[in-house]
């Protein structure tokens, strides 16, 4: 509420921006109106400030060992979170782990978007075959259990950040695929698609200008969903050691050199722990916000 | 009813032989592989050769795939390698002890996302229904791993009433089998119940906006005869294949719990399995795996039949 | 009317209802009056927004979370019902106070038999036990006339048709003998038969149960049906009430006469006069004019008199009351009706569009793998035809097969037999996607539901654009001049240009969707339904839109509607179909006059007719729509036909009687015979069988 009274407070600027960009500034004003968003979007703006300006504000070098500090690794003047059984500056480690999460995440959860997108428009549209083959081909992907889906692809192949993407998006392409294909399938009997037809338009028009714009609202919601669902995957793959190779830094990794050590060095597992939560509590909360917004038109 | 099987038989076959074809090809595929994992990194190009030959690994690997179907049929699922005993002799046993995990978490998910979902969506947006689904929202958002290790610094290191590990072994401190589960089934409940109860919930949210909950309300019915006869039914409709679906989650999927307090289960094998390249193990175990999944669709499904008159034609 | 002898059963004293949003308070009923005394209907009418629902809805205290009465009280049977605590609330909820909704498929509970919710009623309120409940349930659903009740009590909601899913609401309803049915829309959405039917059922049982209605309706013609008193109700206040016969005969209030004069009455035609339409559009409930609420749309308004200060109600004796201050200085009122022209119709001119011997039959599937093996005859040896510039109407009920003869023309679905010709050329058998530009420009379509006929992302001017850019061929600019021409053509400003679907209201989107049909200025245009969704006065302004058009452009219009009286106005050419024939086709002017097909008789006699003083006996059709899977061997309407001659009737197709100018009649009956029965008013077998 009150970000969007004192948007509205304001007095016009002189170059009024273009239709698009003031409707989109419009939308991320009206996040105001629900305080999930507010929180939400407040954690996940603190995370991503927190990645992008790592370079700058980490006091120490992520994969520095300061094995004097193994003396006494807890918070302290030096080390503000205190330090790994290594030595290494844990506000720096969970800084510059931020980044490998924030990265990854978003541009996994992308591909799956786009590629769920394309196959549930299709087989939405299509019907018949082409829905028979994509949602069957989904189901047995859905139906695999991710986890053990993961392990045995990447024991095979190998963990890299690319690797771990690909695995993600094709995972999790289905879900969105159902999605869109349920969307579609419901407004390519609109009468504007058939307006569209009557016109002459491609099915390739159709699809993406008439019915994935009409999309966008459940797919924003599913995106942020995503997003912690996939930002707690790649914590549980790190913390199975069958994530990023080390010594970077990665939050599930962190968890998972240190957790034996819990009755000594508590610490150590439990920040990485509190950072993960509160990302994904950001990404879920800013999905629920979203969703109450959208309910209310 | 004879055709909904036969549909739902068909489903499983297919995807049990597309998954074992995608998993024996992924593993298998080129031949000097198996050889290599089993004589081990220092053997010679000559012995791997040798080996292959001899295990008939140059033959074509579609031939090789028939093979192995055919073995598995007979109830040979091989060897492990990284146990060193026959695949079958571990794998139910771990299952086992998964299974008795996931049967206690079970248990104790449903009656009570039902009841936390039910309640916060009679009422959409009162202070009940805002706690629960705040409740729900933190408890699936907060990772196993993460999950694991607050809880156990609570109980275990801070407050030390309960294990920190769950071996099923009559351990040293003397932890009872029952207080060692404790831990383990509190994180599983509450990371899967915070993702039933929000679904009920919204099912719920939707239900109660129905016009056929008006017509209730305006014969005159109590709130709670409202709910229990008109609204219950109809709101677990859509849940009901989702609920299914969590046994998939329980038995393939709380690897992290196994390793968070070292239990002995199913997915903490297939880790081993994977990280040893443990090939006849992760085979049997994907395929057993597959087989509870669609086994748990197949009941979602049922549910769901029995709930909505409108399908069953 | 009002007896001061007995109290009234409800009654509205200056009662206030408002709903607090997050933008403010929206007063959606400002102060309203008025009594219905026990064992009276009264009907309740007015365009969509002006509050009719939630007098309804405030009556039943059901107003969710954020609506109250802010003031004033509404008295049932002696007790103010905002005041009640819920228990008393729910003692009288669904015992003395029932009430029947709009949409009976999603007001019955899909999950629970029929039986068992109706039993429930009596259970809870009159303690009675299953037995005796059953009991109950099964003498209350021979009384709405349902066949084979014992059966029905099993059954699931989606098992039964509209109509008959309405008689079970009514049925739930009356089963406590209350002394008030509230009826919101209780047959909107039903066809007109069924319509008919369910209406008849209503005042019959009125009698019987000797209960007081409320009966909330858009359509004038319904209330008439039912109803003894009648309140006109305009952005949420009562603007007049009065009998029927007396609000019918003398509107006092002037939106009643714009609501009376807007209606295209059967009689009328489009060569007689355009119809009356009501300017501009309800204002929003989050801030209310000063004075009269209906003054800027009204033609007799003054400025100062009627604009500054609340209006007060006017008497006009016998209980008929009118909130206008110039009530009194109107004109006499005379009814406007009987105004058919002549059209213009030259035999010899080439038809447009003429379909022979059209067929379609779909593959019944079930599921992913099952086809049953059976067809659906959507279509079945349709002939008709459409003369340039004219119109051609294609009427009859759900299922008759009008809506599969639309997507044929579109192209959406390719026709399985026979010919459809656009100008000698063959298009039936030609899918959209195949379909040259140059036929696709020549035939353009205009939608039923304003709702989806645009799509809410794209701006007006695109949508217009872009189908100008497809049809036409135009650039960029050339095609935004042309839209502000468009625009203009349809009488709607130039900057609606930059607005959203979301910014228009439905006559609007309507004249939006119009104006993308004429882009490319097609021969043809198809217009499906395109006013039944709009408020009668919106309604009037789309029809006379579309006749304006075709006399500047020569337009053909191939228009589809259940709506009699539309079709009446409109057509030229009139097809009445059902189960996918052809049954009667002729000019329109002959095709209204007997001889009738005995199913066009029965859907001329079951149309509501707004005029109290022509209420006749009502043909109402027995029975269900057969399945269009197994087809009678001989008539289609065999199965439902008052007229019905005999056996041979199931068993032979009925000859064509070609009776001139092109009228034919698909009916055993010589139609000499038919005059005979149909003037000579013999009548046909009515009511359905207690």
């Amino acid at each position: 509420m009150t970000l969007q009274t004192t948007i509205d407070r304001l007095p016009p600027t002189r170059s009024a921006p273009p239709g698009a960009l003031a409707s989109a500034l419009k939308q991320v004003a009206r996040l105001g109106e629900s305080w999930p968003a507010m929180i939400g979007g407040g954690l996940v703006l603190f995370w991503v400030a927190m990645a992008v300006l790592a370079p700058v504000l980490a006091p120490h070098p992520p994969n520095a060992n300061n094995m004097a500090a193994l003396a006494y690794p807890f918070p302290s003047a030096k080390h503000w979170l205190g330090t790994d059984h290594l030595g290494r500056d844990i506000l720096s480690r969970l800084m510059w782990g931020a980044r490998t999460v924030l990265l990854v995440a978003p541009v996994a959860v992308l591909g799956a978007a786009v590629i769920g997108s394309f196959l549930g428009l299709m087989a939405g549209y299509y019907r018949g075959w082409v829905d028979g083959v994509i949602s069957r081909v989904g189901d047995i992907i859905l139906s695999f259990p991710v986890i053990i889906l993961y392990m045995i692809i990447l024991a095979k192949f190998g963990s890299s950040a690319l690797n771990i993407i690909v695995v993600i998006a094709v995972t999790k392409a289905p879900i969105i695929a159902r999605i869109v294909r349920g969307i579609t399938l419901e407004l390519r009997e609109r009468d504007y698609v058939m307006a569209a037809k009557m016109r002459g338009e491609s099915s390739l028009y159709i699809m993406f200008f008439e019915i994935l714009p009409n999309a966008r609202g459940p797919l924003i919601v599913d995106f942020c969903l995503r997003l912690g669902y996939t930002t707690i995957i790649i914590g549980v793959l790190g913390f199975l050691g069958i994530g990023l190779p080390p010594p970077d830094p990665d939050w599930g990794g962190m968890v998972k050199d240190t957790y034996g050590m819990m009755l000594v060095w508590p610490h150590m597992s439990l920040i990485p722990c509190a950072a993960v939560s509160s990302l994904v509590i950001g990404f879920n909360l800013l999905a629920i916000g979203l969703r109450e917004i959208s309910l209310r038109d | 009813m004879l055709r909904f099987f036969g549909k739902h038989a068909l489903f499983m076959v297919i995807t049990l032989i597309a998954v074992s074809f995608i998993v024996f090809m992924m593993n298998e595929f080129s031949p000097g592989d198996v050889a290599r994992k089993e004589l081990g990194a220092y053997a010679t190009q000559e012995q791997v050769d040798l080996l292959t030959e001899r295990l008939g690994l140059n033959r074509p690997v579609v031939v090789r795939y028939f093979e192995y179907i055919g073995k598995l049929l007979q109830g040979d699922l091989g060897y492990s390698q990284r146990f060193k005993v026959p695949v079958s002799d571990i794998i139910f046993n771990r299952l086992g002890n998964t299974a008795f995990l996931a049967a206690i978490s079970f248990a104790l998910i449903v009656p009570l996302s039902m009841l936390l979902g039910i309640v916060a969506g009679m009422r959409e947006g009162s202070l009940v229904d805002r706690s629960i689904t705040i409740f729900a929202t933190m408890a699936a958002s907060v990772p196993e791993f993460a999950m694991g290790v607050f809880l156990a610094s609570i109980f275990v290191v801070w407050l030390k009433v309960l294990p920190g590990t769950a071996t099923l072994l009559p351990d040293a401190a003397g932890w009872s089998i029952g207080a060692q589960l404790v831990l383990p089934v509190a994180v599983i409940v509450l990371y899967d119940m915070g993702y039933v109860v929000s679904m009920i919930r919204a099912s719920m949210v939707e239900v109660m906006q129905r016009p056929y909950i008006r017509t209730a309300v305006l014969k005159g019915m109590s709130f709670r005869r409202v709910i229990l006869r008109h609204a219950l039914r109809n709101a677990m409709i859509n849940p009901v294949t989702v609920i299914m679906l969590q046994i998939n989650y329980l038995i393939a999927g709380v690897v992290v719990v196994e390793t968070v307090f070292a239990y002995p289960g199913f997915g903490r094998m297939m880790l081993e399995a994977a990280l040893f390249k443990d090939i006849a193990l992760i085979e049997a175990g994907a395929l057993v795996a597959v087989f509870v999944c669609v086994a748990t669709q197949i009941l979602g499904d049922l549910g769901y039949m029995a709930l909505d008159p409108r399908i069953r034609a | 009317m009002t007896d001061r002898t007995v109290s009234p059963l409800l009654e509205f004293r200056n009662a206030r209802i408002s709903f607090m949003l997050r933008v403010g308070e929206a007063n959606v009923i400002p102060g309203l009056s008025f009594s219905i005394n026990p064992g009276e209907a009264m009907g309740l009418v007015g365009e969509s927004g002006c509050g009719k629902s939630t007098v309804a809805l405030a009556i039943m205290r059901y107003l969710g979370r954020a609506g109250r009465v802010t003031s004033g009280q509404i008295m049932f049977e002696g007790r103010d019902i905002a005041s009640m605590s819920e228990d008393e609330l729910r003692r009288i909820r669904g015992k003395r106070l029932a009430m029947v909704y709009q949409d009976p498929m999603s007001s019955l509970n899909p999950v629970k038999t029929i039986g068992s919710q109706l039993m429930e009623v009596p259970i809870i309120h009159d303690d009675a036990d299953e037995a005796k409940a059953r009991a109950m349930a099964l003498r209350m659903l021979d009384e709405v006339k349902l066949p084979d009740a014992a059966s029905v009590m099993n059954r699931y909601p989606h098992q039964l048709s509209g109509g008959q899913q309405q008689r079970v609401v009514i049925a739930m309803a009356l089963i406590t003998q209350p002394s008030l049915l509230v009826m919101d829309e209780p047959t909107t959405g039903l066809d007109v038969t069924v319509e008919a039917a369910v209406l008849d059922l209503v005042r019959e049982l009125r009698q019987r149960h000797n209960s007081a209605i409320l009966f909330i309706s858009h359509n004038l013609g319904t209330v008439v049906r039912v109803c003894d008193r009648i309140g006109v109700m305009y952005a949420g206040e009562m603007v007049e009430q009065g009998t029927i016969r007396e609000v019918f005969a003398n509107p006092g209030h002037p939106y009643t006469r714009g609501l009376l004069d807007c209606l295209p009455t059967l009689g009328r035609d489009k060569h007689g006069s355009p119809l009356s339409t009501i300017p501009g559009q309800v204002g929003s409930p989050l801030s209310r004019p000063p004075g009269c609420s209906f003054a800027k749309r009204c033609a007799f308004a003054e400025e100062g008199r009627c604009t500054t200060v609340p209006i007060a109600i006017e008497t006009l004796g016998g209980g008929h009351l009118a909130q206008c201050v110039r009530t009194r200085e109107l004109p006499p009122y005379q009814r406007r009706e009987g105004l058919s022209g002549v059209g213009n119709d030259d035999e010899s001119v080439p038809a447009m569009l003429e379909i022979t011997a059209l067929r379609k039959t779909y593959r019944q599937t079930h599921g992913l793998f099952g086809d049953t093996g059976k067809t659906v005859k959507a279509l079945n040896d349709v002939d008709m035809f459409a003369k340039p510039g004219k119109t051609l109407a294609i009427v009859g009920e759900s299922g008759c097969g009008k809506s599969t003869l639309a997507k044929v023309l579109s192209g959406l679905v390719t026709s399985t037999d026979g010919a459809v010709r656009l100008e000698r050329e063959e298009i039936g058998t030609v899918g959209v996607d195949k379909r040259p530009q140059s036929l696709k420009r020549k035939l353009q379509m205009v939608f039923q539901n304003p709702d989806s006929t645009l799509n809410p992302s794209h701006s007006v001017g695109y949508v217009i654009g872009r189908a100008l850019r497809r049809l036409k061929g135009m650039s960029r600019r050339e095609a935004e001049n042309e839209t502000a021409r468009l625009l203009d053509v349809v009488k709607l400003n130039g900057d609606f240009a930059h607005r959203k679907p979301h910014q228009l209201s439905g006559g609007q989107k309507q004249r939006i969707a119009i104006a993308r049909a004429l882009a490319g200025d097609p021969e043809v245009m198809i217009a499906d339904e395109p006013v039944s969704a709009l408020d009668v006065s919106v309604q009037a302004a789309i029809i006379n839109l579309l006749n304006e058009l075709q006399t500047e452009r020569k337009t053909t219009f191939l228009f589809i509607s259940h709506d009699l009286a539309v079709v009446r106005y409109m057509a030229d050419h009139v097809a009445v179909m059902y189960l996918g024939k052809v049954v009667e086709f002729g000019r329109a002017a002959e095709v209204f006059e007997p001889p009738f097909h005995p199913y066009t008789e029965a859907l001329l006699s079951a149309a509501p007719v707004p005029d109290p003083t022509r209420q006749g006996e009502r043909i109402i059709l027995d029975g269900a729509l057969p399945s269009a899977t197994d087809l009678p061997p001989g008539c289609p309407f065999s199965s439902r036909c008052p007229r019905k001659v005999g056996a041979i009737c199931d068993t032979t197709p009925p000859p064509e009687q070609q009776l001139g100018h092109g009228h034919r009649i698909a009916c055993h009956i010589p139609a000499v015979e038919l005059v005979a029965l149909q003037r000579g008013g013999a009548p046909a077998k009515v009511a359905a069988k207690a």
